[in-house]
């Protein structure tokens, strides 16, 4: 099995150092890209691929570039974004990328941004991240000593600019337009969309966003092609290996590149070992905690994109967090929407004045003080802080567990409420 | 008034941005790693400096969970409480933590030495639960690794 994106990752170890991944096969794609393709044979290749964004939303990561290249060229300075704010609940992909093979991401990076013919790139992550930001730092002034950034690269007449952003913690940040006032120094909260970032982004100008793991898998792309990029994966239209993630009360919690469509049940069996000895699994959130619960009947589903959007959920980052018969579900719902309501930017009204109701119910229910009717009024919650009736994408994330939760678990939320206690204390 | 370092250390971050008020937030954390927290004075000092009104910049300070604007002790501890830590402990963790320290979440301890405050996912779910102090993460554990892991700290 090819395990293109972490092949080169030693856990415990430093990662490799520019010459180190050049002897691996490092910077041979960028190479090629820069000095023997035009931009818009890389997006042609990068469309081709099938690849779709890892950040959560899946959108295809040709098509967004493609989108660059029709804006007006002198628009300028043109911008590129590495999104490695990652702060998804349940989500620890990036870091693993980011610590483990920094100059992976700095070539996808360096590609990606001549295909849109970019000028400035920036990386813009997260605080707590210490470690993975030391180790880029010393890739980025590696691949600036070697002029590997910053003018003339490689000969090609090309320049780039790289950039590294610390940001100060909070969740929102990683949405794509709120990452752009952050970053621009304002109170992030987001941008009213459209217009989208590649038209009107960083200070007004025309700005590519991609989440680490998109840029990563880019150099492999070009050194293999397209057809060999869709065939490491195992479903139609979503080429590519992923790393997916588990946690909660498995056997063996952790992280794997493996084909894109690999089932759950392989994920959790194989990979994770199955869950702790005593323990049964009841659901699984599949993506982060924007995400909606599956439970035992979906895991035979294959972890992409399409295929989890016909089970009602959503692939999000990948990286699924197990819930066991020995954890109250209304208690991790309860967990998941506390933290939605401490993130919500306080910008529009349903989410700001939502959330904390929301939470204060679940809490309710939880400590054994929960109304009957109290169920439906989250299902009208589930409706309202939906879809279409906020500014961002925040609160309608948030109602995805929960309305999933009422679904499956709605038994536990009733027992709470009729026996006026939690039954899991 | 800004320091003499503090104002070298911001100054050569206006490189990285197009627009000066870009900087703030760097700056917040230069000032913040020299003084320990943003005071009111300090908030001043620095908006003055980038050429933004008090007001303007700290309704950013207030929006970042890591930038203090009162005083913080000589340790910060990072308690993640999103949903792989919660599943896998936090709770035990949490309470653990409370007692030995005698503090409730956003508290400081006796002699100013560890503030507790909470922190959304910081990524290390596969060694839930976990901890941060200032910049070291701590996973996989139980009260007496805590136990261990404080006594380290002077």
């Amino acid at each position: 099995m090819e395990q293109p994106l972490t092949k080169n990752i030693r856990p415990g170890a430093e990662p490799l150092s520019l010459k180190e991944y050049e002897r691996a096969g490092g910077y041979r794609a960028v190479r090629k890209a820069l000095t023997s393709m035009a931009p818009q044979e890389i997006v042609k290749l990068v469309e081709e691929s099938t690849l779709r964004g890892r950040g959560g939303a899946g959108f295809p990561t040709g098509l967004k570039w493609s989108m660059m290249s029709k804006v007006d060229d002198t628009s300028r300075p043109r911008y590129l974004i590495a999104n490695t704010d990652e702060m998804e609940p349940g989500t620890f992909k990036d870091r693993l990328l980011l610590e483990g093979d920094p100059h992976q991401l700095l070539e996808g990076i360096l590609i990606g941004a001549f295909a849109v013919q970019a000028d400035i790139a920036y990386i813009f992550i997260r605080v707590e991240y210490s470690l993975p930001f030391e180790r880029l730092k010393k890739a980025i002034t590696e691949a600036y000593n070697n002029n590997y950034l910053g003018k003339n690269i490689f000969g090609s007449g090309y320049d780039l600019e790289l950039r590294l952003h610390v940001s100060a913690g909070r969740y929102i940040c990683g949405e794509e337009t709120a990452l752009l006032n952050s970053l621009e120094g304002k109170r992030p909260i987001p941008r009213a969309k459209p217009p989208y970032a590649t038209t009107v982004g960083l200070w007004g100008k025309p700005t590519l966003i991609n989440n680490a793991e998109t840029f990563c898998s880019i150099p492999h792309i070009i050194n293999n092609g397209a057809d060999w990029f869709k065939r490491l994966s195992r479903s139609e239209g979503d080429g590519g290996t992923k790393i997916y993630g588990v946690s909660g009360k498995v056997k063996k919690p952790g992280f794997w590149e493996l084909p894109m469509g690999t089932t759950l049940r392989e994920i959790i069996e194989e990979h994770a070992g199955g869950m702790q000895e005593g323990f049964r699994l009841r659901g699984v959130i599949p993506g982060g905690a924007s995400t909606d619960f599956l439970v035992e009947e979906h895991l035979n589903m294959k972890m992409d994109f399409e295929s989890l959007q016909k089970a009602g959920s959503r692939m999000g980052t990948g990286t699924m967090i197990v819930l066991d018969d020995k954890t109250c579900p209304v208690g991790m719902v309860l967990n998941l929407e506390q933290f939605f309501a401490r993130e919500s930017c306080g910008w529009c009204t349903p989410c700001r004045e939502g959330l904390p109701w929301i939470e204060k119910i679940l809490r309710d229910i939880e400590n054994g003080h929960g109304n009957p009717e109290d169920i439906d009024m989250l299902q009208e919650q589930t409706w309202l802080l939906g879809p279409g009736h906020t500014f961002c994408a925040l609160a309608p994330g948030a109602m995805e567990p929960l309305e999933s939760a009422l679904r499956y678990f709605r038994e536990d939320f009733e027992q709470h409420i009729r026996e006026k206690r939690c039954p899991w204390r | 008034m800004l320091t003499e370092e503090e104002k070298k250390e911001i100054e050569a971050e206006l490189k990285e941005y197009e627009q000066k008020n870009a900087v703030c937030i760097e700056a917040m954390k230069i000032v913040q790693r020299h003084r320990g927290w943003l005071s009111d004075e300090a908030i001043r000092d620095i908006s003055e400096f980038l050429g933004m009104t008090p007001e303007e910049l700290d309704s950013v300070a207030t929006f970042y969970s890591l930038i203090f604007r009162k005083p913080v002790g000589k340790h910060v501890i990072l308690v993640c409480d999103s949903v792989s830590c919660w599943v896998m402990g936090y709770d035990k963790i949490l309470q653990h933590l409370k007692t030995r320290l005698a503090i409730e979440l956003g508290e400081t301890s006796a002699e100013g030495k560890f503030t507790l405050l909470p922190v959304a996912c910081i990524g290390a779910c596969d060694e839930a639960p976990a901890i941060i102090i200032d910049n070291k993460v701590y996973g996989n554990l139980d009260e007496s690794k805590i136990d261990d892991i404080l006594a380290q700290y002077k």
